[in-house]
């Protein structure tokens, strides 16, 4: 004997979802992709368009004829020192965070557990729960001239080594806080959480098996880590990187704190759009971070940090 | 933290864009108030306007809500491009306060309309040397009510300077010997927003009179390219340049920073601290600015608008918002009826100086409407080359 289900509406629906499978993909991917794809998309878009405007000079509104002008005034020397700049310190940030995170991600991920990796994991993530801007300023006072750690270098008599390094042509300066040794240190400092957290999760995922095998074939340590560790923990070391590097090249609060105020590009951005009123010249700047980063991740791709993803 | 809000704003206040567009011209002002609407919408800086919920003391917000019927809706806006885009685009804004490199972009772009001074009985009040100001005043009109303003003062540590005062900006600008010793090299800043070119134009007319500056906000092609060149020298003595006044106290007590253009609320609170600080302005005069309460060309509330802006001249608004702000208030009274302001706060916070202030405006190519196109150098040239000269390279080497 057979039943029939009362055909409700949502039975209904459901029927007819299930015959047409690509109606029900439209419906579960539709919103994200309309984010993805309009909002996301679409911003990247209307820069674009925004950044082949010129901004007339007269009266400071935007003129919607298409020209070069604006990219012809991307590329002058100011503009490309600026580049030059954000990209080295975000690049030295990488590695630093790297030399920092990796270690401490090695140790981590192979050397503790239970309670003991809790708590390192967490003292590693506390900081990202306090303000971002309280841990700049925090650092601000920490690198003054007067300030901690110059203290710190009188006390045990190192101050010659300390006015050395400050001596040091380019990253150097009159103080810690105002050099890019201290930048470094800050930036380092502020995105760690994001190098060490990738890296110690593929870390974890690389089977104990394959190491003890290593060294069942007579390898020495080195060896193990250089031949197996190392190439299949790239996925987490790829992934962090690309946080310390995006991160580092799009942050414009640091500079303006620590340092010798010479622009990063978020900054010059910033000073085009919020106070110079000059759209156009920012939204082409504002490309820059956008192919630099273009620029990585085809570099990463092609040392394999993803296939093995 | 009380303050941190209104260091941003001043810090914004800085920021401004080119002018333009045609004066159009509809109807004229109110020529009676009546009813109040019920409320007010006012677009302001932050902490510019306050009801207690920052600091129990400070607030200028529910006396005025009680007393004319009108609740106060504000909406903050971080620069002054922002509140034109604010005033522009929208219409359900009544009033704004503007500071000068804001006030005649509405003005020339027709979105704030003539205030009848008449209906704002306290006008009489108002420092007779801001009743005409030009940058709200035009053709004879007035379209605003002033609020408050401040200067750019000279700060320096004393341990320093000890009994010198600084009589000169060349402190910050050329290479020198300070009292203590020591050269300046590394021990002074500057402040980084490119209105700071002024600054430097200020001081060129005392020292490069061959130059003929006369306003530092109207800058033909060579003294602009002397003012750069001044701050591309200055590059050499300045380890940092400063952007929030929170940051630049640090430098002084901690950095070893021993002169800078800065604020007087600064200086106030660093007084205040028992740091080892005053302030001046020099031989040349300073730059500064000055706010304008303004009224949109369609507001929605006029009577309350109206109502709003009888109620900010009042002494006690005008004290309280100068202890505040470390401004000065525009009603003179109020100099000396407000506990929070005390007796000497005005003086501290700069009102000898009115006349030797250069007040912020928008440089733009027609010389702010004085001259032909062209014939000065715009805004959009001073934020760039700022820009490049900050970050160490001269925008205009000699070829």
């Amino acid at each position: 004997m057979q039943t029939t289900l009362p055909r409700t509406p949502i039975r209904r629906l459901g029927e007819r979802l299930y015959r047409h499978p690509r109606l029900k993909l439209a419906l579960i991917l539709g919103l994200p992709a309309l984010w993805l794809v309009g909002v996301y998309g679409g911003s990247l878009i209307s820069l674009l368009l925004n950044s082949f405007f010129s901004t007339d000079s007269f009266s400071g509104r935007t003129d919607r004829t298409p020209t070069l002008d604006t990219w012809r005034q991307v590329f002058t020397d100011a503009n490309m020192a600026v580049v030059v700049r954000t990209v080295s310190m975000a690049a030295a940030v990488t590695i630093g965070a790297l030399l920092i995170g990796f270690p401490l991600a090695y140790y981590i991920a192979r050397y503790t557990r239970g309670k003991l990796k809790a708590t390192l994991v967490l003292l590693t993530l506390i900081p990202l729960w306090s303000s971002y801007l309280v841990r700049v300023y925090a650092w601000k006072l920490l690198l003054a001239a007067e300030g901690v750690i110059a203290w710190l270098f009188d006390q045990v008599g190192l101050e010659g080594v300390l006015a050395g390094l400050l001596r040091t042509p380019v990253i150097g300066g009159p103080s810690l806080s105002t050099s890019f040794l201290g930048q470094f240190a800050v930036f380092t400092y502020i995105w760690l959480p994001y190098m060490i957290l990738p890296i110690q999760a593929a870390v974890e995922r690389v089977p104990v098996s394959l190491l003890e095998a290593s060294s069942d074939l007579g390898a020495q340590p080195p060896t193990t880590f250089r031949n197996v560790t190392w190439p299949l923990a790239l996925p987490g070391v790829a992934a962090g990187s690309i946080f310390t590097f995006s991160l580092t090249l799009g942050d414009y609060i640091i500079p303006t704190v620590i340092g010798d105020s010479s622009p990063f590009i978020g900054l010059a951005i910033y000073s085009q759009q919020g106070v110079a009123g000059n759209l156009p010249l920012a939204a082409a700047l504002s490309f820059i971070p956008i192919v630099v980063m273009i620029l990585y991740l085809t570099g990463a791709r092609k040392l394999g940090a993803f296939e093995a993803l | 933290m009380k303050h941190r809000g209104l260091f941003a704003v001043i810090a914004l206040a800085v920021v401004a864009a080119a002018c333009g567009g045609a004066a159009t011209e509809e109807g004229g002002p109110l020529t009676e108030i009546g009813d109040g609407e019920g409320k007010v919408v006012i677009v302001a800086w932050p902490g510019y306007i306050e009801r207690g919920e920052t600091d129990p003391a400070f607030d200028w917000v529910t006396g005025f809500e009680a007393e004319s019927g009108c609740m106060v809706e504000v909406k903050t806006a971080g620069t002054s491009d922002e509140m034109v885009a604010l005033m522009t685009e929208s219409q359900e804004y009544d009033v704004v306060t503007a500071s000068g490199d804001a006030s005649l972009r509405l003005i020339a772009g027709g979105t704030v309309q003539e205030v009848n001074t008449d209906l704002v009985p306290s006008w009489s009040t108002v420092d007779e040397r801001l009743q005409d100001a030009p940058w709200h005043t035009v053709d004879g009109k007035h379209y605003g009510i002033p609020y408050q303003w401040g200067a750019n003062v000279l700060m320096y540590n004393t341990e320093v300077f000890g009994d010198t005062v600084p009589d000169s900006w060349s402190v910050v600008f050329e290479e020198t010997t300070l009292p203590d010793g020591s050269a300046n090299t590394n021990r002074v800043q500057a402040y980084d927003g490119p209105i700071y070119v002024a600054d430097a134009a200020l001081y060129l007319k005392s020292v490069r009179p061959e130059l003929g500056i006369t306003d530092p906000y109207q800058l033909n092609e060579d003294q602009y390219q002397a003012a750069v060149q001044l701050l591309v020298q200055q590059r050499q003595l300045v380890a940092k340049y400063w952007h929030d006044a929170f940051v630049q106290m640090d430098d002084f007590t901690n950095e070893g920073v021993a002169a800078s253009s800065s604020w007087p609320f600064q200086v106030n609170i660093l007084v205040a601290g028992g740091a080892p600080i005053a302030s001046t302005v020099p031989k040349e005069g300073a730059t500064g600015w000055a706010d304008t309460t303004m009224m949109h060309k369609n507001a929605p509330h006029p009577n309350c608008a109206y109502k709003w802006m009888e109620w900010t001249l009042s002494s006690n608004l005008q004290g309280d918002l100068a202890a505040w702000f470390g401004s000065v208030p525009s009603v003179l009274s109020a100099c000396d009826t407000s506990d929070l302001l005390g007796s000497e706060g005005c003086a501290t916070n700069g009102l000898g100086n009115f006349d030797r202030i250069s007040f912020w405006k928008t440089p733009t190519e027609d010389c702010n409407g004085t001259a032909a196109a062209g014939s000065c150098v715009p805004y959009r040239r001073w934020v760039t080359d700022y820009l490049a000269v900050i970050g160490g390279r001269n925008p205009y080497p000699a070829s």
